[in-house]
């Protein structure tokens, strides 16, 4: 008879079978047999957080990092309830994750036990999928079929609840190398007819567009995008999913699209005829007001999953593939085709956006006696070489970091696009340093978002993990009092962030370095002197201006073509 | 412009898969008309029928979406061809009087249905039919029902077609 496991001894073999190397975690009474055989190995390393939403942060990160899944492990009941947010955050940005919970007993599973809640339940609408282990033997397959899920096809968060009875039952154990699942086939390669017709219409347009998405960056898609855009010599725009799948310094890239992408990139949105969405999906951040987008547009679509296509906006060539995959064949269909795009008409398309970036929209005053945002990032850009992996929370800070650090690399720029959740930044950097140790690690933040995770940098003392906060402080929530000024006749509610803490002491007191700076001119000097601290974590304050609003703005709402910019601040249609 | 579509599933036929399509439905607000599940002959996989509404366009994100769900094993429009759709009725009736009553045995009688019980004055049925049939025997005997029961809409594609071979 084979060797007779504990469940808890099947779920540790199983992990390192896996070959997952951190485990983010925090244990509770539900996981205590798992805790329990984590303390008797040394292959899956544990990574004890401070709140359960920064375990599913910090596992996000990595897996945005580095492109494995990241895996967590909570307790029962609030354990799981406090991932859920983490949760729903891989899950709108398709993220690979894999949760697990534990659960009481099965025998107590209904009985509204202690520290018991409906974790599939709570989790169906915001994971790909999820599983109730019922029975020990059942638990590697399971585990495997999770890892299957959560990594194939679009990839996104899976949830596995693990009852304590089956964390204490014994079987024989085996991980199987691989899975079938009769329900389960995610797509690969593109149809060749949708291929052929997109190839077509790409070559005989006259205002071609490249919109590229969050599916590039996931999809491993950079170098096929990279050549695809210089094949047809075509404008390329990127989502704030995006950035860095196409190299932002390069001439061919006019900017982040979206409400608050550039003037030439949404002018040149609303104005193409020919339209090729790349692992991106309509989101109404991009698109604004429906009814108005790209009117004038064929579009092309290419998505791993199906429904995203034609979901918000008619598609004339879908094709459903992956990224990659898709792209190898369309760059063969054009180089095999031997033809080329229509010269003269993208010269004069080209001309036009040349024109609409003239009005340098991005431009902010350089003399201020106060600390603009913007330069802090230009000078971070600087400083790291452009090199750096930035985390980012959700705000103002969050637009600032998407728009002036010009990300040349694809999984460079981690930040919560789709559910936009303050707090994701810090927790998301302990993530992407324990994939990249080496690297540079910055998280731009806010003084409001930061607050919402602080506690991991506890964790980050723990683990000597020397990320840098740049907080752009102030004083208050600046989007929501953006928000504010714009549409509610600046009534400033509650966007006021009163008492708060001395950034620099709090800093110190989880033992930390803290910096303040005031000064426009201390800005650079600051940050030279933080990434020279290569073994520290430094947490910088920057009391930057606090009426600084972001722009160019397309208000909810409004088409594409209709912008505010900070120049004039007035409509230009 | 509305349509009205019967999707037919096969699923996996787990704890949750049922929670699972009901909310897909809620979650992005798509009607559901009926539903019906139960096992097949295959004890591991459940047939689900589904009769939903829309725009042609939110009846291709509820089939898309639908697809999506990784318990769903296959999914058929059967409103794209040819199909037989059938849904069982059990209702109990009252009559006072002689009048009534065979107002009722004539209904039921229409449709081919079968009456089960007469008890007090109070006679039960099974009807079976189209939903729009079933509906126009609800409409002529509504005054005299005491209390119903209908299983939504089942369906099949007509043909060698099936949802197992597809």
């Amino acid at each position: 008879m084979d060797k007779q496991l504990r469940g808890a001894e099947i779920f540790v073999k199983a992990l390192s079978d896996e070959g997952v190397e951190f485990l983010f975690g925090y244990p509770g009474g539900a996981v205590l047999h798992i805790y329990d055989e984590i303390f008797k190995q040394d292959k899956v390393k544990h990574i004890l957080v401070r709140h359960e939403q920064g375990a599913t942060h910090a596992a996000d990160g990595y897996a945005r990092a580095c492109g494995r899944p990241g895996v967590v492990l909570v307790t029962s009941g609030p354990g799981a309830t406090n991932a859920v947010t983490g949760i729903a955050t891989a899950y709108m940005d398709s993220i690979p994750m894999v949760v697990f919970t534990g659960q009481v007993s099965t025998a107590l599973i209904g009985n509204d036990a202690f520290q018991e809640v409906d974790c599939v339940g709570i989790t169906r609408p915001c994971v790909k999928h999820n599983f109730l282990v019922q029975r020990v033997e059942d638990l590697a397959e399971t585990i495997k079929k999770a890892f299957y899920v959560a990594s194939t096809g679009r990839p996104g968060p899976v949830v596995v609840d693990l009852p304590k009875d089956v964390t204490a039952a014994v079987t024989s154990y085996s991980y199987p190398k691989t899975v079938t699942m009769r329900s389960y086939k995610p797509p690969v390669d593109g149809d060749p007819e949708q291929i052929h017709r997109a190839c077509d219409l790409l070559l005989s347009a006259k205002k071609p567009m490249i919109y590229s998405g969050g599916g590039a960056v996931i999809g491993n898609a950079s170098e096929e995008l990279t050549k695809f855009a210089r094949l047809l010599g075509y404008p390329v725009t990127q989502t704030l999913m995006g950035l860095g799948a196409y190299p932002g310094s390069d001439p061919q890239f006019v900017g982040m699209l979206g409400m608050h992408g550039t003037y030439e990139a949404n002018m040149a949105m609303h104005h193409c005829d020919v339209l090729i969405s790349i692992g991106a999906r309509f989101d109404d951040r991009v698109t604004g007001d429906l009814e108005k987008f790209c009117p004038e547009a064929k579009i092309i679509h290419i998505d791993i999953d199906p429904a995203s296509i034609s979901k918000n906006v008619y598609v004339d060539v879908p094709i459903v593939g992956g990224v990659r995959s898709v792209l190898r064949e369309l760059n063969q269909a054009i180089e095999s085709s031997g033809r080329a795009p229509v010269d003269r008409a993208t010269n004069l398309w080209w001309a036009q956006i040349k024109e609409w970036a003239s009005l340098k929209c991005l431009d902010y005053d350089k003399t201020s006696k106060l600390i603009k945002p913007q330069s802090v990032i230009e000078a971070l850009h600087k400083v790291t070489d452009g090199d750096a992996y930035i985390t980012s929370d959700v705000g103002q800070h969050q637009m600032w970091a998407a728009q002036y650090y010009t990300f040349d690399k694809p999984r460079r720029w981690i930040n919560s696009g789709g559910l936009g959740t303050m707090g994701f930044g810090l927790p998301a950097a302990i993530g992407v340093q324990l994939a990249f140790p080496d690297s540079v690690v910055a998280c731009v933040t806010g003084e409001a978002s930061f607050q919402m995770c602080i506690q991991e940098l506890s964790t980050c003392l723990q683990y000597n993990l020397p990320i840098k906060v740049v907080s752009l402080n102030n004083r208050y929530m600046g989007m929501v009092r953006q928000w504010q000024e714009f549409f509610y006749e600046s009534r400033y509610s509650n966007s006021y962030m009163d008492a708060l803490p001395d950034f620099v002491k709090l800093a110190e007191s989880y033992g930390h370095i803290g910096m303040r700076i005031d000064q426009p001119g201390d800005v650079v000097g600051a940050l030279e002197e933080a990434f020279g601290l290569r073994d520290r974590l430094v947490v910088m304050d920057f009391i930057t201006d606090q009426t600084e609003n972001v722009y160019p703005m397309i208000a909810a709402g409004k088409g594409q073509h209709e912008m505010h910019l900070a120049t004039d601040d007035r409509e230009l249609a | 412009m509305t349509e009205r579509h019967t999707l037919a599933l096969l699923l996996e036929n787990t704890a949750g898969s049922l929670s699972r399509v009901a909310g897909l439905f809620s979650a992005r607000a798509y009607n559901i008309e009926s539903l019906s599940v139960a096992p097949t002959e295959d004890p591991t996989i459940s047939r689900m029928t589904v009769v939903t509404s829309g725009s042609p366009q939110i009846i291709d994100q509820i089939v898309k979406q639908l697809n999506k769900l990784i318990d769903v094993i296959v999914l058929v429009d059967l409103s794209d061809g040819l199909r037989v759709e059938r849904e069982l009725l059990l209702v109990k009736m009252r009559h006072d009087n002689d009048l009534e009553k065979d107002k009722i045995l004539k209904a039921v009688g229409k449709l081919e249905g079968a009456l089960l019980d007469t008890t007090e004055g109070v006679s039960t049925a099974e009807i079976t039919g189209s939903s729009a049939q079933l509906d126009e025997f609800v409409r002529l005997v509504d005054s005299s029902i005491l209390e119903l029961a209908r299983s939504g809409t089942l369906g099949l594609q007509l043909g060698p077609k099936s949802l197992n071979s597809k």
